[in-house]
């Protein structure tokens, strides 16, 4: 059951990157291109979906992975201790197959797309990232989930013997994340397991990491080990860490300030030292998709 | 002795010589930065390794006094050099901030008054301001008692300063954890031993009680 949702995320200067990029997904992007100067819709209302993806080299040396030290370089300079082979993800709580995954074995069943997506930090900062991956509710409907659950619970891998994060309390160890089921579910939302076409470097969070795209960064878990089906709203390492500052939806919203910094802007990567600010778009430009999710709810103060 | 060795080349060493060496580390921060040298977000990195080598700056300024005191170490002829490149230092990380990352002037207002860890920032770069307006000999004479009393403030904009690092952080990072206790130790030493002793008393007996 792949392929629920289509790619509108193209990149005019993305010929290098070709090699990597799913070809329906161009031609779909280019169909959408022509379909809007046909009907004489503006250039500008278009201007979001160009995006250029962030170089692999910056995708994989900033990162913030506080497993491996709290510099943003730290995580590229440290990962290499991390073993990923053999790599088993528990699935318990309210499923009807609890247990182990293979993540050989899970890989065999899952359809592995590319998605273009938008990462917006919660520093400020964003990237676009061509992920490659499959939408969790694949993974999720393997364990058959029961109808009395209503939140997913994630845990990273402890293991401080090689990741040398885990030996100083920054956040308390493991880092554990969480969705509200529909959330989960949402096709929008995927288990990463490449960069560019190639395996995940372990700095971006090997060998499987959730992408919430229109959530900040730090709920876009990574080297996931554990996922558990609650009907309670599960713990968040962030939250935990400081409640005013981190809540548990986190949607990317320019109207809802960081306690001790703006949101209304963010400043790609990649643009040098003289890189401009640029907007902050709601739900991090996936409000049409994922708007409906939170109707009714006040976003300011479920942040 | 090795006292004697340091205070013998110290004064073959003229004060200028820091002006020059001191702003070295800038310009290469600087070149890092337009030469893709400090990563993939070279604003980010340039404000930061301004600001930290300003907070070490305001540390070695701070250990000049004990090095005599304790260790009959003399490097008093380098501290208002060491001062005037920590003010140059704040400035530049203060700039950077302003021009290349905030860039938004109703953004940056907002920020001084509403993000408590900049008002913080912000108060030390102000009290630095008639400190370094006064670093020059005229100053000094004018001044007099003044001017020793006016230069105390280096004590609270340390604390600033190192306060500032500390609440940037996100979690509990050890870096700025122990620029803050090294401040800390620093100020601790200029505490006179009889109000130690007095805090020491009323200490034990508040226990007591």
């Amino acid at each position: 059951m792949a392929y629920r949702w289509k790619n509108t995320l193209n990149d005019n200067d993305v010929t290098d990157h070709a090699l990597f990029l799913n070809r329906r997904q161009i031609m779909g992007g280019a169909a959408g291109l022509g379909l809007a100067a046909a009907i004489g819709g503006p250039r500008a209302a278009l201007a979001q979906e160009v995006l250029e993806p962030n170089s692999f080299e910056d995708i994989t040396s900033y990162n913030n992975f506080y497993e491996f030290g709290t510099g943003k370089d730290d995580p590229a300079k440290n990962a290499g201790s991390l073993t990923t082979t053999p790599w088993t993800v528990t699935i318990d709580g309210l499923v009807d197959k609890p247990g182990e995954y293979d993540f050989g074995d899970i890989m065999a069943k899952m359809t592995v797309e590319e998605r273009i997506y938008r990462f917006r930090c919660v520093e400020a900062w964003s990237m676009v990232v061509p992920w490659n991956g499959f939408e969790l509710k694949d993974l999720l409907d393997l364990a058959g989930v029961q109808s009395s659950a209503k939140y997913v619970a994630f845990e990273t891998l402890y293991r401080p013997e090689e990741m040398v994060g885990q030996k100083f309390p920054v956040l308390e160890w493991p880092y554990v994340e969480g969705l509200r089921l529909d959330e989960a579910m949402h096709p929008l939302t995927i288990m990463a397991t490449g960069i560019y076409g190639k395996d995940i470097p372990n700095q971006n969070g090997a060998p499987m990491r959730l992408v919430v795209p229109w959530k900040y960064g730090f709920k876009s878990i990574k080297s996931v080990v554990k996922i558990t089906l609650t009907d309670k709203e599960p713990p968040t390492s962030w939250n935990i860490a400081n409640a005013r500052e981190y809540g548990f939806f986190s949607n990317v919203n320019p109207k809802v300030d960081h306690k001790r910094w703006s949101q209304a802007t963010e400043r790609k990567i990649g643009g040098g030292l003289f890189a401009k600010r640029i907007p902050t778009l709601m739900l991090n430009g996936y409000e049409e998709e994922v708007a409906s999710l939170y109707e009714g709810m006040d976003m300011s103060v479920n942040f | 002795m090795i006292k004697d060795a340091i205070n013998g080349s110290a004064r073959k060493v003229p004060a200028w010589l820091i002006y020059i060496v001191g702003i070295l580390p800038a310009a290469w921060f600087l070149y890092e930065g337009l030469t893709g040298g400090s990563g993939a977000d070279p604003i980010k990195a340039l404000e930061h390794e301004l600001g930290e080598f300003a907070l070490k700056l305001l540390i070695v300024g701070l250990c000049i006094t004990p090095l005599r005191k304790h260790l009959g170490v003399n490097l008093l002829k380098f501290r208002r050099a060491i001062g005037v490149m920590t003010f140059e230092y704040v400035l530049l990380h203060l700039l950077v901030w302003l021009v290349l990352d905030v860039q938004i002037v109703s953004q940056i207002w907002a920020d001084i008054v509403k993000r408590p860890y900049i008002t913080v920032g912000m108060v030390g770069f102000v009290l630095m301001i008639p400190l370094a307006v006064t670093s020059n000999n005229l100053s000094v004479r004018k001044l007099g008692v003044r001017w020793r009393k006016l230069h105390k403030l280096t004590y609270g904009i340390a604390f600033l300063g190192a306060l500032h690092f500390v609440m940037v952080a996100k979690g509990i990072q050890l870096e700025p954890l122990l620029y803050m206790a090294v401040v800390l130790g620093l100020l601790a030493l200029r505490i006179p031993k009889n109000s130690l002793q007095f805090s020491g008393r009323f200490t034990r007996e508040s226990v007591d009680n």
